[in-house]
């Protein structure tokens, strides 16, 4: 295309109604490539000890570098140990491995690493929020599925692969198929003791796991504006969930106090003209989407999963649905019909980047002040940073976890899922505040009930699954 | 950087379930280095030896089966390589010798991850799947022309898929993306030039 026909073609599409998505989109195309596909650039890379040292390996292993080691950080979360006291021992066999290996390599690429005790250590989608930097319109990739938690602030972040992971780092750009749009809008308020993530859970559970599948999603509607910003990090955290590309959030007057004044955020006057710049990153009225969805988020209640696939939800007043697949229920020991409220449990999890922010902490410890966890019941809390951790210690919120009779962890990704060392007892069936109901995801039989923080805890009180709104907030001690 | 992918026959193996995901494909207990190496022995760890942790087939899995020994295309459901973006489940594929994966529908960064470490990813309707593995199950052979966009019968029946461009040079060339992009290393500047003027907060070196 010529230059003209270039900026004819520009002029037109600015002229016309854009989604926020494709105000990301234009803001960062380099170029255009065959197929439909573009030249991103690409903000922020963040990297954990997952996956970060394949990568940076790999990158080295090819003779490259880092193009811009500054916007590149690295986080040691996954496989790190929750216990207290930790160092780089780590339960998990060969573990400690990835942990060396990857700082090692952090270190000699010249990237930001937060390490193992280092203060603003936590899980990625946590910490980046926390230290400002992920920012609205930036776009943000990591080599992790839930870097979609992030476009709850206006970015466009989202997982990648480690190949990928190296084109960005290599390059500063991916090669992106464009993908299409989805608006889904929550009408109405939520009901006392109804969350974000019963919000995504019915979406899922209603649209299936393969509903949102390759689509940028935004999510709208006067339930979403409500929430807070940690309550968006959530509902976006699960768009993955849906199979979407990334779920994203028009920034707002929440997003812009969120940010002020944190560490890699802009400040002075670099601060009002990134505000002004954020203040347009809205869909335009009259913008469409390649498809549309819409719930009342009035009529939701807090939801549970009851199966191996987060589509495998229900309302916590509901049952195992009469077709239930044989697999599924022959993993989670259930039957057709079954009720979920009810079903006793071995284990109550908090934790992940689904649910382990200062809100999510405060939301549980009201639940459970004064309450005791039903004997048998193993329960953990694992905060999402250690800042979050830190800061729920100032308030005593700690206190109120392990004197209900839940242990209390250093931050990290913990039991979200197994990779080889500490899980729950083979076969514990767990209410657990994190994304993924998977077989074997928190170990090997374990039976996963996805649920929001409230429904943890007030099932952890119960001993078996449990509605929040059946109790109040807890009795004092 | 992977072998050119034109062409493949080869045994196709059904596992026709849905959402089969990346935490099944290479249980994340199997992923023990920090490498991209080493991963083969854990496919599908989970449903092929019979206790975690053990190496003792289970018979009843398909790989398992001596009829699929030596399996270089897997057959899939919907939703295929869902869950976690780890790539070390395509790098276990490839490792197994899987070449091409035939499904309903992909997850798109397990579909972008086979792409790359090429593995062909090839989307067919739920019939179409389904008289394929029909097929595989009384002894055919599926062959795959990459470039061509088909997957063929013995029999002479064939199927057509979409394959973007830029995937389809990337599996039949070997071609690294790295490369490909730094190819527009002009434009990458020239863009940076114009977007640190107008975002310079994104910028955090100059912040230092
Ligand atoms: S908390 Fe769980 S879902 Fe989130 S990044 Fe860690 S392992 Fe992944």
């Amino acid at each position: 295309m010529t230059g003209a026909r270039w900026r004819r073609r520009w002029r037109r599409r600015l002229a016309e109604p854009r989604t926020l998505f494709a105000k990301l989109w234009d803001q960062h195309r380099v170029a255009d490539l065959p197929g439909g596909a573009a030249l991103i650039a690409i903000d922020r890379i963040f990297l954990h000890e997952r996956t970060g040292a394949a990568a940076l390996g790999g990158l080295k292993a090819a003779g490259r570098s880092v193009a811009d080691p500054a916007r590149v950080f690295c986080v040691m979360d996954h496989i790190v140990d929750t216990r207290p006291g930790r160092d780089d021992r780590t339960l998990m066999p060969g573990g400690q491995a990835f942990i060396t290996e990857t700082r090692a390599a952090a270190r000699e690429a010249g990237l930001t690493l937060f390490d193992v005790t280092d203060p603003d250590q936590g899980i990625v989608h946590v910490v980046s929020p926390e230290l400002g930097i992920v920012l609205p319109g930036a776009t943000l990739v990591a080599p992790d599925s839930h870097t979609c938690t992030q476009g709850a602030l206006g970015a466009l972040a989202w997982g990648i692969g480690s190949s990928e992971a190296e084109h960005a780092m290599a390059t500063g750009t991916l090669r992106v198929a464009t993908p299409r749009t989805m608006r889904v809008t929550y009408t109405g308020k939520l009901g006392r003791g109804v969350t974000p993530k019963d919000m995504i859970l019915a979406l899922i559970a209603r649209h299936e796991a393969g509903g949102g599948k390759g689509h940028v999603v935004e999510f709208a509607g006067e339930a979403v504006t409500a929430l807070d910003m940690e309550g968006r990090m959530t509902l976006c955290n699960m768009a993955t969930e849906f199979a979407a590309m990334t779920g994203v959030i028009a920034p707002d007057e929440a997003t812009f106090d969120y940010l002020a004044g944190r560490r890699y955020a802009p400040r002075g006057a670099a601060w009002d003209r990134a505000v002004a710049h954020w203040r347009t990153l809205a869909t335009d009225p009259g913008a469409s989407f390649d498809a549309e969805l819409e719930i009342d988020a009035a009529a939701l209640e807090p939801m549970v999963s009851w199966g191996t696939s987060p589509e495998h939800s229900v309302a916590i007043s509901g049952a195992v649905p009469g077709d239930a697949g044989d697999r599924p229920l022959a993993y989670m020991g259930l039957r057709p019909g079954e009720a979920l409220a009810g079903l006793p449990i071995d284990a109550a999890f908090i934790g992940s980047c689904t649910n382990s922010r200062l809100s999510d902490l405060r939301r549980a410890a009201a639940l459970l002040t004064g309450r005791r966890v039903a004997p048998g019941v193993k329960a953990l809390c694992v905060p999402g940073s250690s800042a979050v951790k830190r800061a729920a210690e100032a308030e005593g919120l700690d206190k109120v976890f392990t004197e209900a009779g839940f242990e209390w962890r250093e931050s990290g990704c913990s039991m979200c899922f197994y990779a080889g060392g500490e899980s729950f007892p083979a076969g514990s069936r767990v209410v657990s505040s994190t994304n993924r109901n998977f077989e074997g995801r928190q170990g090997p039989g374990i039976r996963t009930h996805v649920a929001s923080p409230e429904t943890v805890v007030a099932s952890a009180i119960a001993g078996r699954i449990a509605d929040p709104r059946a109790i109040g907030e807890g009795a004092d001690a | 950087m992977p072998e050119p992918l034109t062409t493949h026959t080869g045994v196709a193996a059904p596992l026709l379930r849905d959402n089969i995901d990346t935490d099944a494909i290479i249980p994340s207990r199997e992923m023990k280095t920090t490498g991209k190496t080493g991963l083969a022995e854990g496919l599908f760890a989970g449903w092929r030896y019979l206790a975690p942790g053990t190496r003792d087939p289970d018979p009843s899995f398909v790989l398992n089966q001596p009829a699929y020994a030596g399996a270089t295309i897997l057959l899939g459901g919907s939703n295929f390589g869902c869950g976690s973006s780890r790539e070390h489940a395509v790098w276990a594929l490839a490792e197994f010798g899987i070449r091409a994966v035939i499904a309903t529908s992909f997850a798109p960064i397990f579909f972008g991850n086979c792409v790359r470490n090429g593995i062909c990813p090839a989307v067919l309707p739920p019939e179409a799947v389904a008289e394929i593995a029909a097929a595989a199950e009384a002894g055919s052979q599926v062959s795959l022309d990459v470039e061509a966009g088909t997957v063929s019968l013995a029999d002479g029946r064939t199927w057509s898929f979409s394959l973007e461009a830029e995937a389809r040079a990337m599996l039949t060339e070997g071609l690294d993306a790295i490369d490909l992009t730094l190819k527009l290393r002009d434009r990458i500047a020239a863009f940076h030039a114009r977007d640190r003027a107008e975002r310079p907060w994104i910028y955090l070196e100059e912040q230092a």
